[in-house]
C-alpha cells in the first residue's frame, strides 16, 4: 500500500489554515508527528479482540481499573455496560482502543484521552472529554456544559443538544454538535474548530483569540471580539468531509452556516517569547 | 457546592420520601453537612401543618439546662397559639428539639409565625396545607430515619444537601428555606448570591424577616415578596432571574406545581428527566437514576430558563 501522505491530507482538509503563533508552538507543533505518537507505556491491544464490562456493581473507580486490566491484556475493543451516568468514566486512556458505553455518563467523562475511538450510546454530563488530546468521542444524544473543556485535538461529537460554554478554552481539534449550544460557546478559544448544526446561545465566542466557529442556526448573540468571517470553498470542503464523517448534514446546506472569529482586537498572543517581551515591555 | 433535587407525579400520589431520599443519598458528595426536604402530601382543608423547631441539633450537646428549656420554649409556643386562636389537632415530636403540628387556624398566618418565632430558639421551618418541610445534619438517610420519611405519600418534593461555604453547619442555614409567611411555598438553591446584602436590606425595610445569613435564604424571601406584591410564582421567577445577580440554579414549589430557573451565566448544573406523568430533576444525573436505574433521555435546561410543572 502507497504511503499516505498525511501533509497533502490534512492541508485538503483544511488543517493549516491557522497560522500558529508563538515560537515554541511552532517549534514543538507537529501534526503529523503527533499522528505517530505512542506512550511508552501504552498497552498493545488487538482491536479484534472485544470484551464487556458490567458497570452496575461497579463504581467509578473500578470500571476505569477494569478498562485498564483488559487493555494490559490486549483487548482493544471494551464495550461498558449500564455506565449508569456515573462519574469519570473513560477517563485518562492514552493509546489506541475502541472503547463503547452502552448508556449514559456522568460528569468529567473521558477526560484527557490521548488516541482512543469512544462511542457513547446516550448522555453525558457536564465537561465530557474535557483535555482531550487525540482521539474521537461521539455521543448519540445530549451533553452538559463545559463539553470539551481545553480540548487539544481529535473530534467529539454530540448529536444532540449541548450546555453551556461548549469548548471553553478550546486549543485544538473538532467539537461537533448536532443540536444547540448554549450560552458563552467558545469563551477564550485559542485554537481547533467548533460545528454548531443549530442555534448558539448568547455570548458566542466570548474573547476568542483564534480558531474557528461555524454554526448552522441562529446567534442569539456574539461576545467580545466575535465577529463573522467570510465562507470560503475551503470552509465548506472541509465542514462537508467532516459531518460526512459523523453522518450528519446541515439543514440549509453547509455554505448558508455563518463562519465566526476573533476579531483580534483583543488578542494577547504576539510572537514574541517572554524573555524578548520584558525587553519589549 | 450543594445538591439539589425535585420530582412531581402529576395527576397522583407515590412514595416521594423514599424517592427524594434515594435522590438525595445519591447528592450526599455535594454536600455531607445538612439535608433537607419539602414534601408535599395531600392537601387539607382548614387544617394547617406547622413544622417548628426550638432549638438547633448542635445545642442538645450543651448541657443539661437545654433538656429543660427546650420543654419551656415547646409550652410558650402551645400557649402562644391557644392564644391567637389556633388549635392543636395533633402533635408528634419528630425530634427532642423538632415538632410537627395539625392545628386549624384561621387568623392572620403572619401574625401567628411572629408571635411564634418571638419564642426564644424558635424557628419556623413551615406552615402549609400540604408542605411538610424538615431539615437537619446529616446525610438523607440519617435525615429521612430520624424523621420517619421513608412512607411519605405525596405528589411532589424538593431536597437539598448542603456543602457550607458562606454560613454555619446548623439547621437555620439548611434548605430548604420556607418563604414565610406564604404557606407551602419552598426553595432549595446551588448558587451564591452577589447582591445579597442589597436585596435583603431592601427586603427587611418591606417587613420580610431573616432565620440566617444564608444568601439562599433571599431567594425564597424575594419570591414570597413577589407574591406578595401580586406576581404568579412563574413570574417571580422570571423577576428573580433578571434582578438577583449571581450564579444559581434553584428548585421551588408550592401546593400544586414545581418549578426551576437557572441564572442567565448556567453556572450551576441541573439535568431534566420529563415523562408524561412524572418530573425529576436534580443536580446530577445519578440522583435521577436513583429511582429510575435504566436508560432515559435527560436534558439540561438552558441559560436564563424557568420552567413550571403543576402537579
Amino acid at each position: 500500500m502507497a504511503e499516505l501522505d498525511r501533509t497533502h491530507e490534512s492541508h485538503e482538509l483544511g488543517m493549516h489554515t491557522e497560522e500558529l503563533t508563538g515560537r515554541t508552538q511552532q517549534t514543538v507543533f507537529s501534526a503529523e508527528e503527533s499522528d505517530n505518537l505512542v506512550y511508552p507505556w501504552a498497552s498493545e491491544v488487538d482491536f479484534s479482540r472485544a470484551a464487556e464490562i458490567d458497570a452496575e456493581p461497579l463504581d467509578q473507580r473500578q470500571v476505569n481499573q477494569e478498562i485498564r486490566r483488559l487493555m494490559s491484556e490486549g483487548y482493544g475493543t471494551i464495550t461498558v455496560l449500564n455506565p449508569g451516568a456515573k462519574h469519570s468514566l473513560g477517563v485518562g486512556i492514552l493509546s489506541r482502543l475502541n472503547l463503547h458505553f452502552e448508556g449514559s455518563l456522568g460528569y468529567f467523562g473521558c477526560g484527557l484521552l490521548d488516541g482512543p475511538n469512544v462511542t457513547i450510546s446516550g448522555r453525558v454530563g457536564w465537561s465530557c472529554a474535557e483535555n482531550m488530546m487525540a482521539g474521537q468521542v461521539v455521543i448519540e444524544k445530549n451533553a452538559g456544559s463545559t463539553f470539551g473543556a481545553a480540548i487539544r485535538g481529535g473530534d467529539l461529537v454530540c448529536k444532540g443538544d449541548v450546555g453551556s460554554r461548549t469548548g471553553i478554552d478550546q486549543k485544538g481539534g473538532t467539537i461537533i454538535v448536532g443540536g444547540r449550544t448554549g450560552a458563552f460557546s467558545g469563551f477564550m478559544m485559542q485554537r481547533g474548530r467548533m460545528v454548531v448544526l443549530g442555534d448558539a446561545g448568547k455570548n458566542l465566542g466570548d474573547s476568542m483569540y483564534d480558531g474557528t466557529i461555524y454554526v448552522g442556526g441562529k446567534i442569539a448573540d456574539l461576545g467580545v471580539d466575535a465577529v463573522e468571517g467570510e465562507m470560503s470553498d475551503l470552509d465548506c470542503h472541509w465542514l462537508s468531509r467532516k459531518l460526512g464523517q459523523y453522518g450528519l448534514e446541515v439543514a440549509n446546506g453547509v455554505e448558508n452556516m455563518t463562519k465566526i472569529v476573533s476579531g483580534k482586537q483583543l488578542w494577547n498572543y504576539d510572537n514574541l517569547e517572554p524573555t524578548e517581551k520584558k525587553l519589549v515591555l | 457546592m450543594c445538591g439539589i433535587a425535585g420530582l412531581i407525579h402529576r395527576g397522583k400520589s407515590s412514595d416521594i420520601g423514599s424517592e427524594l431520599t434515594a435522590m438525595l443519598q445519591s447528592l450526599k458528595h455535594r454536600g455531607p453537612d445538612s439535608t433537607g426536604f419539602a414534601l408535599y402530601g395531600n392537601p387539607r382543608e382548614g387544617e394547617y401543618i406547622l413544622r417548628f423547631k426550638v432549638a438547633e441539633q448542635e445545642d442538645m450537646r450543651k448541657g443539661f439546662k437545654i433538656h429543660d428549656q427546650v420543654k419551656e420554649r415547646r409550652a410558650e409556643v402551645d400557649r402562644r397559639l391557644g392564644e391567637l386562636g389556633a388549635r392543636k389537632v395533633q402533635d408528634d415530636d419528630a425530634t427532642e428539639y423538632a415538632y410537627r403540628y395539625l392545628i386549624s387556624y384561621d387568623g392572620d398566618m403572619k401574625k401567628l409565625a411572629d408571635y411564634v418565632e418571638d419564642v426564644e430558639g424558635a424557628e419556623i421551618l413551615s406552615i402549609g396545607n400540604a408542605l411538610e418541610l424538615v431539615k437537619d445534619l446529616g446525610d438523607a438517610t440519617t435525615v429521612s430515619g430520624q424523621y420517619d420519611l421513608g412512607t411519605f405519600q405525596g405528589t411532589h418534593a424538593i431536597g437539598h444537601t448542603r456543602m457550607a461555604t458562606e454560613s454555619d453547619v446548623d439547621i437555620r442555614s439548611a434548605h430548604p428555606y420556607w418563604a414565610y409567611p406564604f404557606n407551602d411555598i419552598a426553595v432549595v438553591h446551588n448558587g451564591q448570591l452577589t447582591n445579597y446584602w442589597a436585596f435583603r436590606r431592601k427586603l427587611e425595610r418591606g417587613g420580610h424577616r431573616f432565620m440566617s445569613n444564608c444568601d439562599s435564604e433571599l431567594i425564597a424571601v424575594y419570591i414570597a415578596d413577589r407574591m406578595n406584591c401580586g406576581d404568579d410564582l412563574e413570574a417571580a421567577m422570571h423577576r428573580s432571574v433578571d434582578e438577583l445577580d449571581g450564579v444559581f440554579t434553584y428548585v421551588v414549589a408550592t401546593a400544586d406545581t414545581l418549578g426551576m430557573a437557572k441564572d442567565v451565566m448556567a453556572a450551576k448544573p441541573m439535568v431534566l428527566y420529563e415523562s408524561d406523568d412524572f418530573v425529576a430533576l436534580a443536580s446530577e444525573e445519578v440522583a435521577i437514576r436513583s429511582v429510575f436505574p435504566h436508560e432515559i433521555d435527560t436534558y439540561d435546561p438552558y441559560e436564563g430558563e424557568v420552567m413550571v410543572w403543576q402537579s
